[in-house]
């Protein structure tokens, strides 16, 4: 993140658009390289901080994530499962065709 | 009728017990109330006949003799709480035609205590904001200087318009980087932003998951105390959720703070606060000070450093979590010719400009070869940010800063994201290092709209947070009624 000036381009935006499977109007592009480079810009000050020892924090509390058997705790609620699907068929999630 | 919204939480729930009024008298007060104030936007649905169902019942375990702490408490549920069979859209367009079938745990342990639901309330998209102007329905009025038209803040201001404007009794938030104490503090009530795992995240919708609270928004600190009784507690469902009893807060109500010690950061008394905030930061302190605490100046060095980690961080996990939103299993589908191409339809249909660009940040942060130079940079300052923290805690009880740098300001004037980010400074560097905040009223600056100060305690010390917070509460006295409130 050295180079603060201009580190997002057009090419940059349809990368990460296309990575976050997110469409964006090419109208809407100018102004979100330019709200993008501000925000990177923002948070690149962070550079200054000497981290070099530090370990990343995860997790704030120190607390320790529990284990539980390995069982079926739930089920049998295929309806309520499918219930705000906008495509299902005889109890699956329908998605267009894939062919490749 | 109009008679029964001067109760407050607290004074309601006893007033109930002792058969003055009724649970069904309350909840039409409250549906009235509700139709007042339509024009402010803070409910973005009401259930009126589920409301008057749980009333009733209310009014006959009541009857019965079998009341329950929050029995008949008519209270609103920000719209990032799933409610079984309840619209909840977390205020976006992407989850328009979504019924949960499903409870979240802290809704459903308000419904297990008693508490009426009055309906969902307006929030910024995901959470994502602190104006709720990114709202997909529209933004909400703060019901102060209604003419004026002025932010109620956010992300929760549905919440906090409705407390504000006596259209709910109660409600709940959630609180990511500040969205249940800046809202609180815009609209003259009090936010309680509970300890990282203190409240169940389980059903909530999940904006960033290792900075995610909800929290009550309420008239007093009497009222978050026992409303937070019913909503915090362990829950296996959410494994960061922590197993560790809360003291009743109600008892902790009266406690003083003799001998106390409060700190007070340096950092947070600089650039750009308002001077009206500054002029009633002091007089808290004197106040504090007056009920026998000793003050202490201290100093949170890598405070400056709280928001570029938080811009970081939150976008980082909100794209991740959001990665949900794919027009499969619920939600708005926007058709495509391909299955890459619905998703790329349905999510840019769906999401709004600021959701968005969170997600376009927190993907390039977490994209191949920027992971280490942003995420783990961030996650690094993030660890120092806490040991700021860590270190004062050694030295002081509780410490006290301003919830906001300004008062509410103009709804569309923060234009530009960064501009509207540093409103938040106050709030997201006790929610980096997950400890419990409350913001409460002390005042009003010169253009008559609420001042808010903040206090901070070590993790899990709610019930300390509660003692210190009331005794600011009896010094200022803080008695004002929104202009826009219900009459």
């Amino acid at each position: 993140m050295s180079n603060k000036k201009s580190i997002v381009d057009i090419q940059t935006v349809n990368k990460i658009a296309r990575l976050a499977r997110l469409n964006i109007p090419e109208n809407d592009k100018d102004n979100l390289i330019i709200d993008l480079n501000n925000i990177l810009e923002f948070v690149a000050q962070l550079e200054e901080v000497e981290t070099s020892n530090i370990e990343p924090l995860a997790s704030v509390t120190g607390h320790k994530l529990p284990l539980r058997i390995d069982e079926v705790t739930d089920g049998n609620i295929e309806d309520l499962v499918l219930q705000n699907a906008p495509e299902k068929s005889s109890g699956f999630f329908v998605v267009p065709k894939v062919i490749e | 009728m109009s008679d029964l919204l001067k109760f407050n939480l607290l004074q309601a729930e006893k007033a109930i017990k002792n058969k003055e009024f009724t649970s069904v008298e309350l909840t039409n007060a409250y549906f009235k109330a509700i139709d007042d104030t339509y024009s402010l936007g803070a409910y973005l649905e009401t259930v009126k006949e589920k409301s008057l169902d749980m009333a009733l019942k209310s009014d006959k375990n009541i009857a019965d003799g079998v009341a329950r702490p929050l029995e008949g408490l008519p209270i609103g549920v920000k719209d990032m709480f799933c409610t079984d069979g309840i619209k909840t859209t977390a205020s976006s367009k992407i989850l328009d035609n979504f019924y949960p079938t499903y409870e979240s745990t802290v809704t459903q342990k308000l419904w297990d205590d008693g508490a009426v639901m009055l309906g969902k309330l307006s929030c910024d998209e995901f959470a994502m904001g602190s104006s709720n102007e990114t709202a997909a329905k529209g933004n909400v009025k703060n019901p102060w200087l209604l003419d004026k038209q002025v932010s109620p803040g956010g992300s929760s201001g549905g919440s906090a318009s409705a407390v504000a404007s006596r259209s709910a009794l109660a409600a709940t938030g959630t609180d990511t980087g500040g969205s249940i104490r800046q809202p609180a503090a815009f609209c003259g009530i009090t936010g309680l932003k509970p300890t990282y795992g203190r409240c169940s995240r389980w059903g909530i919708v999940a904006f960033s998951s290792s900075l995610d609270q909800a929290g009550p928004l309420t008239r007093t600190v009497g009222d978050s105390a026992l409303m937070l009784n019913s909503m915090a507690g362990y829950d296996k469902k959410d494994s960061t959720s922590a197993d560790l009893k809360m003291p009743d807060l109600i008892d902790c109500l009266d406690k003083g703070v003799k001998g106390k010690k409060i700190g007070i950061p340096k950092e947070y008394t600089q650039d750009g606060i308002s001077n009206d905030i500054v002029k009633f930061f002091e007089t808290s302190i004197n106040w504090l000070k007056d009920a026998g605490a000793e003050i202490v100046p201290v100093s949170l060095p890598h405070t400056k450093y709280a928001l570029p980690v938080y811009y970081i961080i939150a976008p980082a996990e909100a794209s991740s979590n959001l990665a949900r939103y794919d027009g499969v299993r619920f939600g708005v589908r926007k058709e495509g010719q391909s299955l890459d191409e619905m998703y790329e339809l349905t999510r840019g249909n769906g999401f709004g400009e600021e959701v968005k660009r969170r997600i376009m940040i927190g993907t390039y942060v977490l994209s191949s070869g920027y992971y280490d130079a942003y995420y783990l940079k961030a996650q690094k300052v993030r660890r120092l940010i806490k040991q700021d923290f860590d270190n004062v805690f050694e030295k002081v009880d509780f410490l006290l800063t301003p919830s906001t740098p300004t008062t509410a300001f103009s709804l569309g004037e923060k234009q530009d994201p960064l501009t509207m980010y540093l409103n938040d400074i106050f709030t997201v560097p006790a929610s980096l290092a997950g400890l419990p905040g409350i913001s409460l009223p002390v005042g009003l600056d010169k253009s008559g709209l609420p001042i808010g100060m903040q206090l901070i305690a070590r993790a899990f010390d709610e019930p300390g947070l509660i003692s210190t917070a009331q005794v600011i509460e009896n010094y200022a006295e803080f008695n004002f009624i929104a202009d826009g409130a219900a009459k």
